[in-house]
């Protein structure tokens, strides 16, 4: 079975400041990884790595067997067209920490944004596929709403329709949940989980160690732009082996 | 322990009954206006010189309403000239090709950088610099030549020289609207495959004329007088009609009221217009956080917020 994603090797730097120093890393169809590390450890650049919103110095990032950002041809790198990559991003659905919905358009526009320009689906079709989205996400009465009028939760949710509406085989998370006040996290997460359960493919970078104990398949734990342990969830968090582990989770559960 | 009069009935969920922060230098001031406003009144209806009876038969006379004519046809196509050249400069500008960008930047150097009234001139005068313009293979064959004179004629040259210009000014304009759209934007419309030019215009452009809107009036506003520069290469508008009247007729300061009429009637549309295309690309952004206000909203702002909220 081809992974969905395979990271072998991957470095990267900003100027002098190396984020990536070597990341080996492969995420199943199917399955739900969760990535958790102190703040500068690179866990969010790993993440936009995956769909080429950072290019990556050294290495081979795959998604489905894919090169990500780039070509073998004659046993050579070939770097990607603005459009092919643009194709690529088709697939990978992203979510971000500061939710970035387009302020100038409803909850119900956000999502049939994509749909309508990248797919040119036509508007009625669009416009059908969006409201079952936001009724997923609980949000089926809030779709004429602009982002300013709805909540932090609400609007991450419509976040996550909004990526779902290009259908795609694989969803990254960034830490979707660390801008929400605390009584806000569970709505967000529930739809996460709810995701999970449908069979998604999912990386998620997050600080919520109980998410990712309850519906992680497996967890990374990165520190200084190195994967230092990872495996089953329950495992590592409940018994890491690593020193480094101990300290960060000592100071987080 | 000693109870207020005033802490009795806190609990009757009355409004509260204050008495409000009194403004005597406001009311100094309105005796003050009123007084000046009168005098100004008085002076202008008793002063024989303002000649009112003449601003009243040339405020629609012929010429001058040529004139006007010629303004609005001016000012409308250079800023259409202006803003389209302006967007496609600035996208040039931010472009990560090196080529396009550096190209965007000379232009603005050079239009910016040398007066409006030379740049008119320029092109009015193109034809003792090239008397035949000519589309053809560089150094090659020519398919097709124009006598200069007959390709450029005075309207053309104005359209130019205010157009062109103007698009550097509005270039400057545009790039910083761009830029004052968050970044995230970019990134989560790339994130869903749009391609650079769908998020351009779909995204980025729509919230950034929020930011563009407003000295785009006031570029619009100003073109509105800057039209009048076109009488150094013998074209007319507004106030070379008028200034061709009262150098006949002597009658300078009444005929100089009917211009300034004129340009404060533009203006004044002009400015009701800005408010509407305002609030049109406001969509979505009415409602900040709550809070403390340097500036208190306007009952407009107000209003808009509970009718979208």
């Amino acid at each position: 079975m081809t992974p969905m994603v395979e990271g072998i090797g991957i470095h990267k730097s900003f100027g002098a400041t190396k984020v990536l120093q070597g990341v080996d890393f492969v995420v199943q169809p199917g399955e739900v990884a969760c990535v958790v590390g102190p703040s500068g450890s690179g866990k969010s650049t790993m993440l936009r790595c995956i769909n080429h919103l950072e290019r990556i110095d050294s290495g081979r990032l795959r998604v489905d067997g894919h090169l990500i950002g780039y070509r073998e041809a004659g046993g050579k790198l070939h770097e990607m067209r603005e459009s092919e990559i643009a194709q690529q991003r088709r697939d990978i659905g992203m979510v971000f920490q500061r939710f970035n919905l387009f302020p100038h358009k409803t909850a119900l526009e956000n999502v049939m944004e994509a749909p309508l320009v990248v797919r040119r689906s036509p508007r009625g079709a669009a416009r059908k596929q969006a409201e079952e989205l936001l009724d997923r996400v609980g949000l089926g009465d809030r779709m004429g709403n602009y982002p300013a009028q709805l909540s932090g939760g609400q609007q991450q949710r419509v976040a996550i329709a909004r990526a779902l509406a290009m259908s795609p085989r694989l969803m990254l998370f960034d830490e979707p949940t660390s801008a929400l006040d605390p009584e806000l996290v569970g709505e967000v997460l529930d739809v996460m989980r709810g995701l999970a359960r449908d069979g998604m493919t999912m990386v998620v970078v997050t600080h919520e160690m109980g998410f990712a104990r309850e519906v992680g398949d497996s967890l990374v734990f990165m520190d200084d732009g190195r994967i230092v342990e990872s495996g089953a969830p329950r495992e590592v968090l409940a018994n890491p082996r690593e020193e480094r582990t101990k300290a960060f989770l000592s100071k987080v559960l | 322990m000693t109870t207020s009069s005033t802490d009795r009935d806190v609990r009757s969920s009355e409004p509260l009954d204050a008495v409000p922060v009194r403004h005597p230098g406001r009311w100094v001031a309105v005796a003050l206006l009123a007084v000046l406003a009168a005098m100004f009144v008085h002076t202008v209806l008793t002063n024989d010189n303002f000649r009112w009876n003449v601003v009243g038969s040339y405020l629609f006379s012929g010429p001058v309403l040529n004139g006007l004519g010629n303004t609005l046809v001016l000012t409308v196509i250079s800023m259409v000239i202006g803003i389209v050249g302006g967007i496609l400069l600035a996208v040039m500008r931010l472009s990560p090709n090196p080529i396009l960008s550096s190209v965007a930047a000379l232009y603005i150097w050079v239009f910016r950088g040398t007066p409006l009234i030379a740049q008119l001139l320029f092109w009015n005068f193109l034809s003792a610099l090239y008397p035949r313009l000519a589309l053809g293979i560089p150094f090659g064959p020519e398919w097709i030549s124009f006598d200069t004179n007959q390709l450029i004629n005075q309207f053309a040259a104005c359209l130019l020289g205010l157009g062109l210009n103007e698009a550097a000014y509005m270039a400057e304009i545009v790039r910083g609207g761009i830029q004052s759209v968050d970044h995230g934007q970019t990134e989560a419309a790339g994130a869903l495959g749009m391609s650079r030019a769908q998020t351009l215009r779909r995204i980025v452009l729509p919230q950034a004329m929020r930011v563009i809107i407003p000295p785009t009036g006031n570029e619009t506003i100003s073109m509105l007088k800057t039209t009048s520069l076109v009488v150094v290469i013998g074209y007319f508008e507004l106030l070379t009609s008028v200034q061709r009247i009262y150098s006949v007729n002597f009658q300078t300061i009444p005929l100089l009221i009917v211009a300034a009429a004129w340009y404060l009637a533009l203006t004044s549309v002009l400015s009701i217009g800005q408010g509407f295309v305002e609030r049109r690309f406001g969509r979505g952004l009415q409602t900040g956080p709550a809070g403390p206000r340097l500036f208190p909203r306007t009952n407009r702002s107000t209003r808009n917020e509970e009718r979208t909220a």
